[in-house]
């Protein structure tokens, strides 16, 4: 049995401790994406976060996710939280049923809130992490607005790149590296 | 809304980032400090789902995915609360569960343990918690499972959740876990939270909530991070 670590029950504020974290483990998709992965029950998001024939300026994200040796994490799941006022969008995706174990997001680009950068939040999950990590997506061609922006400030210069998407044909790819001479930043929000 | 921070996650009772005895965070873990930002707009709100249209049995895994007949293993009930630190119920938000079914076998295809599958089980549910901030799944006890881990690993038995909660700040993900369960102690995953989260995250059997002729009662509370204002919105 457990060792009894305390007398006291753990209470805090009004409402007690928060309740920890565990791993999102690797048999999330059949729970979370599982009409991404085919499995036989609806799915509460997925990786539409619009309908690209409704939106002349649908963008498609993607990206990899990698680990401390620089192999791509074939099962991590990704969240993207877009408010920028005006719209409110979800989207999730989980890196195992691309080819290339990408995540793919078909989205519209959010505008700048109060001359902020434009930026969508981004939920990292996977086995491995014991409690996820938040990070930043930012758009190279907002060039002006990011040099000026009050987070991207706060990040130390020489890590800013890794929260700045690249353009693509049709869209932006973001890559995550989770450790490493460029491990992305992740925030204490 | 406009002067409301969010309190940051409570290092005293979640994981650290890097657990090595959970041999995966070696390689995943952030190595950098994290970077602290002030909250905006996107982390003072997150998804509502209030336009998703749950089904009728998605809070119940012994009747979501029956094929010709009942799952087997023990019936249970899951019910508890989500509130948040200072104590202020969070109604109408998604909570997700999955879980292996009572031989310790995920229908994931990654799964390869050898332990059979249940034609009449899934192992997945969600449900919307009501205006107190309620929540209830019928579903069956997990049994436990081997893993990789180390020699003759086993996972305790456990239900996986997901919340959201107010906003971005409040999502979480964790595992809950049962009274007694021996192989508690030898998780590395469960022993990555500090000695004072530990017991959080253990249900309670509750007598109370059982059903009579019916499913065994366990009580599992939450609680999401909370905020400075103590006054509840109107
Ligand atoms: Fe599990």
């Amino acid at each position: 049995m457990l060792e009894n670590t305390s007398n006291e029950s753990p209470h805090r504020g009004l409402g007690g401790y928060q309740t920890p974290s565990q791993t999102v483990g690797p048999y999330f998709a059949y729970g979370l994406s599982s009409e991404q992965y085919l499995y036989d029950f609806k799915q509460l998001a997925g990786n539409q976060m619009v309908n690209p024939i409704d939106e002349k300026e649908a963008i498609t994200i993607t990206g990899k996710v990698f680990d401390g040796e620089g192999v791509v994490i074939p099962d991590a799941m990704i969240e993207v939280w877009h408010n920028d006022g005006e719209k409110q969008l979800f989207g999730r995706f989980g890196t195992g049923t691309d080819a290339q174990n990408r995540f793919i997001f078909h989205t519209v680009k959010p505008t700048s809130v109060n001359g902020q950068a434009p930026y969508l939040s981004i939920i990292v999950f996977m086995r491995g992490q014991l409690i996820h990590s938040y990070t930043r997506l930012y758009f190279a061609d907002e060039a002006e607005l990011n040099s000026k922006d009050e987070v991207l400030n706060v990040v130390p210069e020489q890590r800013r790149s890794t929260l700045i998407a690249a353009k693509t044909a049709n869209g932006y790819h973001f890559d995550i590296w989770m450790q490493g001479e460029n491990e992305t930043v992740f925030f204490d929000i | 809304m406009s002067n409301i921070i969010y309190n940051r996650f409570d290092e005293e009772v979640h994981p650290p980032r890097l657990s090595p005895d959970y041999k995966s965070t070696v390689l995943r873990a952030p190595t950098k400090p994290l970077v602290v930002i002030k909250q905006s707009l996107n982390e003072l709100t997150g998804p509502l789902f209030g336009d998703f249209n749950l089904g009728s049995l998605d809070h119940d895994l012994t009747k979501n995915s029956v094929k010709n007949g009942e799952p087997l293993g023990e019936r249970i009930v899951v019910h508890g609360r989500v509130i948040n630190e200072n104590g202020q119920p969070i109604p109408h938000t998604l909570i997700e569960i999955w879980q292996a079914n009572a031989a310790g076998r995920y229908v994931h295809k990654v799964d390869q343990h050898d332990a059979p599958l249940d034609p009449n089980f899934l192992g997945a549910g969600r449900c919307m918690t009501d205006e107190n901030g309620n929540y209830k799944f019928y579903t069956i006890k997990p049994g436990a499972y081997p893993w990789g881990n180390h020699y003759n690993a086993w996972r305790p038995n456990h239900i996986h959740f997901s919340l959201f909660g107010a906003n971005i700040t409040n999502r979480l993900v964790t595992q809950m876990y049962f009274p007694g369960d021996p192989l508690l102690q030898y998780d590395p995953i469960f022993l990555g939270v500090p000695p004072k989260g530990r017991e959080l995250l253990i249900s309670q059997f509750d007598l109370s909530i059982t059903e009579p002729h019916f499913a065994l009662g366990y009580r599992f509370d939450f609680v999401l991070r909370g905020h400075n204002q103590n006054v509840q919105a109107p």
